[in-house]
């Protein structure tokens, strides 16, 4: 099989392109160079790194594999982190890694897979993949603590058909021992934790520069309406959000709303962020075909999934949720096995 | 393996290793010591510089000697901008190469007058243009002689001839890497003051080349220390290096007849058999201003990336645009000034010829480019 492995230069795509190559297949490794300063540089931290692409060249070197690096900027840029600033200037709260499976990862390189001359794109991604009758099905990692079939939830049967995550039938600690047997560098490598365009955590500069809207001072209400204080703009707020809202309120207070046209934060008592229900937008099924009924939710990378029943675009829990906010994305389990999922416009329906 | 990107570097001219290697294993010595083995250093180093100078009909010390292009253009721009004349402002090409470019931004980042200039379709700069961005606080003018990914010649001799008789006191530099291999250079004959070459562009050594500067120009040194290069560039000499430059510049001049020939018709049989053969390629420079060795084409519908990648499974070697330290494909900034659109841009390819091309890889290597434009488009 022609094998095209899209290595991050961390551990887990270094192994599953070691995996592939290891089963024979002709295996080619490429980077997507995703985002550049406003030099041209690349990030110093976070995902996508020009030490992470100079990792994945070197495991790559040590496979005796071919090793491109593709030029994405535009992509990422349109398709991410246009849409991450515009989406946390209107209060959401938007995943930009999902995103940037969904129409960077998965959408371009599965589109030039047959320009590339492969037949599969291979991830590191901790899920699986099965194939019954010709329908596939993507299911859970094997390793709950590590899985990640909720970022690849949007994956439909076309695509599925053309992606392998060898990794995914491995616990991390298998992914490292391997890793570490084949004198990997990377073996030992902490995993990324921040969004690879904001750097170091670093939102603060990061939005004055992209969306200074957010910095715009406004006022702190109750859910009736009643000034409680002011701040200094949303940005320091997400929904559910307990800690530093500056409001001496006898019980326990939580933003439960943002509304950034009027830069107000509305907050409330626990009971105010329960969320009966959402309606969902982009909705996709792993099968092709809409399903309506019971399933579990999940709204979370490691999020415990809820049993919650589907009518068209309406999701209702069956146990009212917390903090569950606009711009997250839902995937849909039926136990192990991933049904599809969709990105939230509203709650409390 | 098809090579056809040495206008990225070339493979080494067998001779110039073997002259290089005694002085890397035998002639050792700091060419500033005062023993003997130091003296055979030093001769051999100003033998070299002679030699050189008399190819490029320069003065000895006129050339400086350096680490290559990169450091003689931060030279050059530096150099004459941070000199002590009262000028300080640059004057470049909007298709010069990083090198330029990159020195001209951070000039301008503490706060020297700087202006780039544009382009037509072409490539070519017009020296009206150019003379309206001179002024009097311009120290110099940097025009590449030809275009490192499209291969253009600009008309050097008559831009530097216009920018002295209405701006006498500005220095005029020229961007000379790409077009050594090709054309015969000679200082007073392009009428400019300051000229950068490269070793590794005509089978010479990387990590060896050289600034002319015209004697009597003033220049700041970029690299301050034990005064080396009469205190316009300081460090220990590389002098097998520099040896490895004027043997690779002696045979490249020698050879320089069968190169605008043999391979020139090579990369012409190349270049037919690619536009005959790919449905809309359009040549990214005009055929008949260009230098020998290049061919920049875009061919529509196809990314560039794509096609270097299917080229490299396929043993051909080629490149698009300029490459940033991970090898990815940037858009390239040059065929961006020309006007072309970025997926106009994506949809280019720089193929190079070099002393070792000859017809068969050009007939094989365009064969190669062909089937695969069919299977992609």
């Amino acid at each position: 099989m022609k094998a095209l492995v899209a290595m991050s230069g961390g551990v887990d795509s270094s192994v599953a392109a070691a995996l592939m190559k290891d089963a024979g297949h002709d295996v080619i490794g490429v980077t997507l160079k995703l985002w550049s300063g406003p030099n041209g540089e690349a990030p110093t931290a976070g995902c996508c790194t020009v030490s992470d692409a100079e990792d994945a060249r070197r495991v790559a070197a040590e496979l005796d594999i071919p090793y491109y690096v593709f030029d994405y900027t535009d992509d990422f840029k349109d398709g991410v982190v246009d849409r991450f600033v515009r989406d946390y200037a209107s209060g959401q709260t938007p995943n930009p890694c999902i995103e940037c499976n969904r129409t960077v990862k998965f959408d371009r390189l599965l589109n030039r897979l047959e320009e590339f001359d492969r037949d599969v794109l291979v991830t590191g991604h901790h899920a699986r993949v099965q194939e019954n009758d010709g329908v596939w099905t993507l299911l859970r990692g094997t390793d709950p603590s590590k899985d990640q079939s909720y970022v690849l939830s949007m994956l439909t049967q076309d695509e599925l058909s053309r992606v392998q995550f060898p990794v995914g039938e491995l616990t991390k600690k298998g992914v490292r021992r391997i890793a570490a047997s084949m004198g990997m560098r990377s073996a030992h490598k902490p995993e990324s934790m921040d969004i690879c365009f904001v750097g170091q955590g670093d939102y603060r500069s990061f939005l004055q520069q992209n969306a200074p809207e957010v910095f715009t001072p406004g006022r702190i209400v109750d859910t009736h309406g009643a000034d409680l204080g002011t701040h200094d703009g949303i940005v320091g707020f997400t929904v559910g959000q307990r800690r530093g809202l500056g409001v001496a309120v006898g019980e326990p207070r939580f933003v439960v709303r943002i509304e950034p046209a009027e830069s107000t934060v509305v907050v409330g008592g626990r009971d105010d962020l329960e969320v009966t229900g959402v309606e969902l937008h982009q909705v996709t099924w792993s099968n092709g075909q809409m399903g309506d009924g019971p399933l579990t939710a999940q709204f979370r990378a490691h999020g415990e999934p809820v049993s919650a029943k589907l009518q068209g675009t309406h999701l209702m829990f069956d146990d009212a949720q917390h903090a569950v906010s606009p711009g997250q994305t839902v995937a849909f389990y039926d136990d192990e096995k991933v049904l599809g999922g969709g990105l939230i416009s509203r709650t409390n329906l | 393996m098809i090579y056809l990107d040495h206008a990225a570097t070339t493979p080494m001219r067998p001779q110039v290793w073997d002259a290089m290697e005694p002085l890397a294993l035998d002639v050792f010595g700091n060419s500033s010591g005062v023993h003997g083995v130091s003296r055979q250093a030093k001769n051999a180093l100003e033998e070299s510089r002679e030699r050189i100078a008399s190819l490029l009909g320069a003065r000895p010390m006129e050339i400086v000697f350096t680490s290559g292009g990169t450091e003689s253009d931060n030279l050059a721009l530096k150099g004459a901008a941070w000199s002590k004349s009262a000028r300080t402002g640059v004057v470049t090409v909007a298709t010069e190469h990083e090198a330029v470019l990159e020195t001209v931004d951070l000039l301008g980042r503490f706060d020297d007058p700087t202006k780039l200039v544009g382009v037509d379709n072409s490539g070519f700069v017009d020296v009206d243009d150019l003379l309206d961005a001179i002024d009097n606080t311009t120290a110099v003018v940097s025009v590449m002689l030809v275009n490192n990914e499209t291969g253009l010649i600009q008309d050097l001799p008559a831009l530097a001839k216009a920018v002295k008789a209405e701006f006498p006191d500005v220095l005029v530099h020229t961007d000379a890497v790409q077009a050594f291999v090709s054309k015969n250079l000679d200082v007073s004959e392009l009428g400019v003051d300051m000229m950068t070459i490269t070793g590794h562009k005509f089978g010479g050594p990387k990590g060896a080349g050289l600034l002319y500067v015209r004697e009597g120009v003033g220049l700041e040194p970029v690299l301050h220390g034990g005064g080396q290069e009469l205190g316009r560039r300081s460090g220990t000499h590389d002098v097998a290096s520099v040896v490895g430059l004027a043997t690779a510049m002696e045979l490249t001049d020698a050879d320089r007849g069968r190169f605008n020939t043999e391979v020139g018709n090579a990369r012409d049989l190349f270049e037919r058999t690619i536009l005959e053969g790919v449905d809309g390629s359009m040549p990214n420079s005009p055929l008949q201003s260009r230098s020998t060795h290049h061919f920049n084409v875009k061919i529509p519908g196809v990314r560039n990336e794509t096609l270097l990648m299917r080229l490299d499974q396929a043993g051909v070697a080629a490149s698009a645009g300029s490459a940033c330290q991970s090898g990815a494909a940037t858009v390239s900034h040059v065929l961006e000034g020309m006007g072309l659109s970025v997926d106009e841009a994506r949809e280019s390819v720089r193929f190079s010829f070099g002393w070792t091309s000859t017809a068969d890889e050009a007939l094989n290597g365009a064969g190669i480019v062909v089937d695969l434009v069919d299977q992609l488009r």
